[in-house]
């Protein structure tokens, strides 16, 4: 054997990343500031490249900048039934490309201001929806026992019900208001989300940074809050788009079985008034269908983004 | 004679992130009735070597160089020849084989699947042919029936050794069949597999990363660092007197008791086995080495000779060829 | 026990840190419902049942044996993790009440999986820093700030310099790299105990002496006591002081780590050395069987069905069956330090009078009888 000459020293620890990362600050309060800045350029990177997603985004974005532009580009007179601008039922053309309803006002107009309170009641059933199913699932989930018995059971009771008898119900009870709408769809979704986040919740708290930290002595409260809570987030991020989407096209049901907000117009309402004023049997198409077209795009755009969240959000977590 | 021979394979993956080399140059033989070890980490490209022999891996992967078994190309045979060549030529027992069980199938069903699938027999004789086959291994006939779950891990592992078997392969490849297991079972299993293939005349690869169990059922040991073959040689010998300086590190991974050298002073290497796509330049293994000299990260390494059936690509070994920094 | 294992042995041994008695763990078999509702009890399992251990200051106690023997189930009694049946454990002289939170500054634990063992959504910093915030540290004994606390666990585990870590996940790290991250952790805390479950077993050959090492480093720099519970004897010849061999939650065998590893007393020690793969093959006693059910523990002594003594009638002959098949046995002291729970072991050191030979060679573990 040759004897050695110069034996090089190997580089003590050597990490394993490939580009280096911005030099770290040392006040813990940036530190978490950059650590989310860089989750959430990690993430934007990758989302960036799932083609569906993007198209769902983008779809969106036009749906939710028309719908805050909406007083803008409408003026509310234009809605009124007695200060309707044109004549009824009129098919469309340049003046109204979207034609007349049965007051004369403009379908264009209906379904611009429409969006609205579409997405409104879409949005707001959802956080309901997602706050109450989230706060059922992670307590059955976390706490187990009877707990997680009475839990299972109150959400299982919800979740077999079908909603339209109980919308229609509780609409009848509660009244018909915008508040009322997005009451009732909150009510009737919340258990299939607390059905989800509870498995997921099962799931993580076995893991063992969770045990880590109870090992460190962590309470049940920082263990939901730092641990299980974010890690149950993508679960419960995917699942809010597509309620979210669910919840519009509630709100559409509730309208047509005549149970929303009659003096709000939304997409539902539109094509309950189109029903109601015998559009179909009239043929007066340009009544009936944009609004369904509108709910169409913006459905598809949720479920869009939401497939795509599964996808981003899975093989981040995914180590190597 | 020779069962499997293998030629300068090399095995490139294609992945969205460009090519990654997991098996580069590597050559080796193994005769009837002998055992070859092939020791390595993550990443050394082991499992993938298993894979290539029965040309497991998804049509994107490039295979290059040649696999002759019992005297077959492999690489050249057509769907069909491969099929009927995989099993009865070659079989393997799988890592992680206590999943590799059908759930909701009897485990005789899975193993006479393997006869009947190569028409090696009709139902009942491969029923009849089952029976014996666990016999062999150690199980008793009548759990023929049994469901995967009601078999312990050791248990599991034979009903592999079974179906392994089942076509009489001349080559038996085993890739880390004992890592999951406990060590009392994982003795078992070894002198299973001893003992059948002694019985059986097999040919065979076995592949982990723990080389004390290589060095207990092997004939010859292989090295496989980045890619490459790194150490070969006598088993005993490659574990006890390691020409190369990763075989030492590994070999000091799994320490005989008894041995004062190791007393208090576990022997390890810094940073980490190589990412396939982030190659070191010159010998893969220089970043980590501990005689590393400057010409290291520059050189050609090969596998030169290190004394009588002994090859090493160290450039510290007798046969490499020499350089003005190092003095024979 | 040679002179200088002895010297050895009573240098490493401080005073006891952690003691424990008579400890108990079952867990209960699977349940309906309604059972559930109602608390019923069906099949039990007693994951550890009845086990005195005493961990010194500053030594490296390994916890051998095989899976289903209890020492994981042990080693979460002792953090605190799982709350025994029965029996007690003492911690520098006091029995742990219900209230752990300062017991968990002191006695940290090392898990088996790096990766699963770190949030995937936090940085190295958040792991490391964790444990000062869920204990409301927010300063050091000299005035350190929480980062520099975390600079130092981070240094101290070899990661240096830590402030590149800072902001990694650890999905960005290696294997052993993620380890020292863990380690860390349980660094910053500063703790007097580290309990360590099978610590390098899911890393890669190469890497797992530097952990090793890292973990003798600093049980020597900062008079740490260590917990390894592993499977590997030959981890065990290489860092423990001493070891404690487990079966069907009892310990069976225990002393310094040279004369349990080079003069075994226990049958079922000896069959598990015996079996540590070496080169020249496999032509040695293995014991028949699976790791038995805890569920199901045979009477008398619980190794007596897969005994190799009782096996072969030299138990028999020894005249010590019946007590092997029907008499639970208990841990004896053999020779100063090492103890052990056979009867064939007791006949053995009765009828020595003549201390044992230097551990220079490593003697023939096939002999069975005496």
């Amino acid at each position: 054997m040759s004897t050695i000459e110069t034996p090089r020293q190997p580089s003590e620890f050597t990490v394993g990343v490939e580009a280096e990362p911005p030099p770290a600050p040392r006040d813990p309060k940036k530190i978490r500031w950059a650590r989310r800045r860089r989750a959430i350029t990690g993430f934007w990177r990758v989302y960036r490249k799932n083609k569906m997603g993007m198209v769902g985004l983008v779809l969106l974005g036009v749906f939710v900048l028309v719908a805050l532009a909406a007083p803008l580009m409408v003026s509310p007179d234009d809605l009124k039934p007695a200060t309707a601008p044109g004549i009824s039922f009129q098919p469309p053309s340049s003046e109204f490309p979207l034609g007349t309803d049965d007051f004369g006002r403009s379908v264009l107009d209906l379904v611009i201001y429409g969006s609205r309170i579409s997405l409104l009641v879409g949005f707001a059933a959802t956080v309901m929806t997602m706050v109450v199913g989230t706060a059922v699932g992670i307590a059955g989930g976390y706490y187990g026992g009877r707990v997680d018995t009475v839990m299972n059971a109150f959400t299982n009771w919800f979740l077999v019900i079908p909603w339209i008898p109980l919308a229609i119900v509780l609409a009848s009870i509660l009244g018909r208001s915008l508040f009322n709408t997005i009451l009732v769809i909150g009510l009737t979704s919340w258990a299939g989300t607390a059905r989800l986040v509870r498995a997921d919740t099962l799931s993580v708290k076995e893991r063992p940074y969770v045990e880590r930290a109870r090992a460190l002595g962590a309470s049940s409260w920082h263990l939901v809050t730092r641990h299980i809570l974010p890690n149950v987030m993508p679960v419960i991020f995917a699942n809010t788009v597509l309620t979210v989407a669910l919840s519009i096209l509630a709100e559409t049901t509730l309208a047509l079985l005549g149970l929303g907000d009659p003096l709000s117009v939304s997409w539902g309402t539109v094509i309950f008034d189109a029903f109601d004023a015998g559009a179909l049997s009239a043929g007066l198409w340009w009544w009936l269908i944009p609004p369904g077209v509108c709910i169409c795009l913006v459905t598809l755009a949720f479920t869009m983004c939401g497939y795509a969240l599964d996808e981003v959000l899975n093989p981040r977590i995914r180590e190597r | 004679m020779s069962v499997l021979s293998v030629r300068d394979l090399h095995v490139t993956y294609r992945t969205k992130g460009g090519d990654v080399p997991a098996v580069r140059d590597v050559t080796f033989d193994i005769d009837r009735g002998h055992v070859l070890g092939l020791a390595g980490e993550s990443g050394c490209g082991k499992s993938t070597i298993a894979g290539a022999i029965l040309r497991l891996h998804s049509a994107r992967t490039r295979i290059e160089g040649e696999i002759s078994l019992e005297g077959q190309d492999v690489l050249a045979l057509r769907p069909g020849p491969l099929r009927a060549v995989r099993w009865t030529g070659a079989s393997i027992i799988f890592q992680g084989a206590l999943h590799a069980l059908n759930p909701v199938r009897e485990v005789g069903d899975q193993i006479a699947e393997a006869i009947t699938v190569h028409k090696l027999a009709g139902e009942r004789e491969a029923r009849v042919r089952t029976a014996e086959l666990l016999e062999q291994v150690g199980l008793p006939a009548r759990r023929i029936d049994d469901y995967p779950h009601e078999l312990s891990g050791g248990q599991k592992q034979r009903v592999m050794i079974a179906m392994a078997l089942a076509c009489n392969p001349s080559l038996v490849i085993a890739d880390e069949p004992t890592t999951a297991l406990d060590v009392m079972v994982q003795a078992q299993v070894l002198q299973l597999l001893k003992s059948l293939q002694r019985e059986l005349g097999l040919a065979m690869l076995f592949i982990t990363h723990d080389l004390s169990v290589l060095a207990e059922v092997s004939d010859r040991i292989a090295i496989m660092y980045a890619g490459k073959i790194v150490e070969e040689g006598a088993a005993d010998r490659v574990f006890h007197e390691p020409a190369h300086p990763y075989t030492t590190a590994l070999a000091g991974a799994f320490p005989e008791i008894g041995d004062m050298r190791f007393r208090g002073k576990p022997s390890g290497l810094g940073g980490d086995p190589p990412d396939p796509q982030h190659i070191p330049s010159g010998c893969p293994f220089h970043p980590r080495c501990p005689v590393a000299i400057d010409a290291c990260p520059t050189l050609d390494v090969d596998l030169w000779s290190a004394g009588e059936d002994r090859r090493a690509a160290c450039i510290h070994v007798s046969g490499a060829p020499s350089f003005s920094e190092a003095s024979t | 026990m040679s002179d200088t294992a002895l010297e050895r042995h009573e240098q490493t041994m401080g005073e006891p840190i952690i003691e424990v008695r008579g400890l108990e763990v079952s867990f209960a078999g699977r349940t309906s419902l309604l059972q559930g509702f109602r608390r019923d009890k069906v099949s039990v399992a007693t994951a550890v049942d009845g086990v005195d251990l005493t961990l010194h200051e500053g030594e490296v106690l390994a916890l051998a044996g095989e899976s289903g023997c209890g020492k994981t189930t042990l080693a979460r009694a002792i953090m605190g993790l799982i709350r025994p049946n029965a029996g007690q454990i003492l911690f520098r002289g006091k029995p742990l009440g219900r209230k752990l939170h300062a017991y968990r500054r002191e006695v940290q634990m090392v898990f088996q999986d790096p990766t699963a063992s770190l949030n995937p959504r936090q940085t190295i910093y958040e792991s490391v820093a964790e444990g000062l915030r869920i204990h409301g540290i927010h300063q050091g004994p000299n005035g350190e700030t929480e980062e520099e606390l975390v600079a130092r666990a981070l240094s101290q585990a070899g990661l240096r310099p830590p402030q590149r870590f800072y902001l990694l996940f650890p999905h960005e790290l290696s294997g052993g790299q993620r380890q020292r991250v863990v380690i860390a952790g349980a660094l910053v805390l500063d703790p007097k105990v580290i309990v360590a479950d099978e610590p390098v077993s899911n890393l890669d050959a190469s890497v797992r002496g530097e952990i090793l090492q890292l973990l003798l480093k600093v049980r020597d720099e900062l008079r740490l006591s260590i917990l390894i519970v592993t499977h590997d004897l030959g981890l065990a010849w290489t860092v423990a002081d001493r070891v404690a061999v487990m079966y069907l939650g009892r310990i069976v065998e225990a002393g310094p780590a040279e004369d349990v590893l080079l003069h075994p007393r226990h049958p079922y020690t000896k069959a598990l050395l015996n079996v540590v793969p070496e080169a020249g093959g496999i032509d040695r006693p293995i014991l028949l069987g699976e790791p038995p059910d805890p569920t199901r523990i045979p009477p008398g002594c619980r190794f007596h069905p897969r005994c190799p003594v009782v096996a072969t009638g030299e138990a028999a002959k020894l005249g010590i069956e019946e007590r092997c098949r029907g008499e639970d046995v208990g841990l004896e002291e053999l020779a100063p330090g090492h103890l052990a729970a056979c009867y064939e072991a007791w006949i053995e050191r009765d009828s020595i009078t003549s201390p044992l030979p230097a551990p220079s060679t490593r003697e023939d573990p096939r002999t069975l009888g005496p």
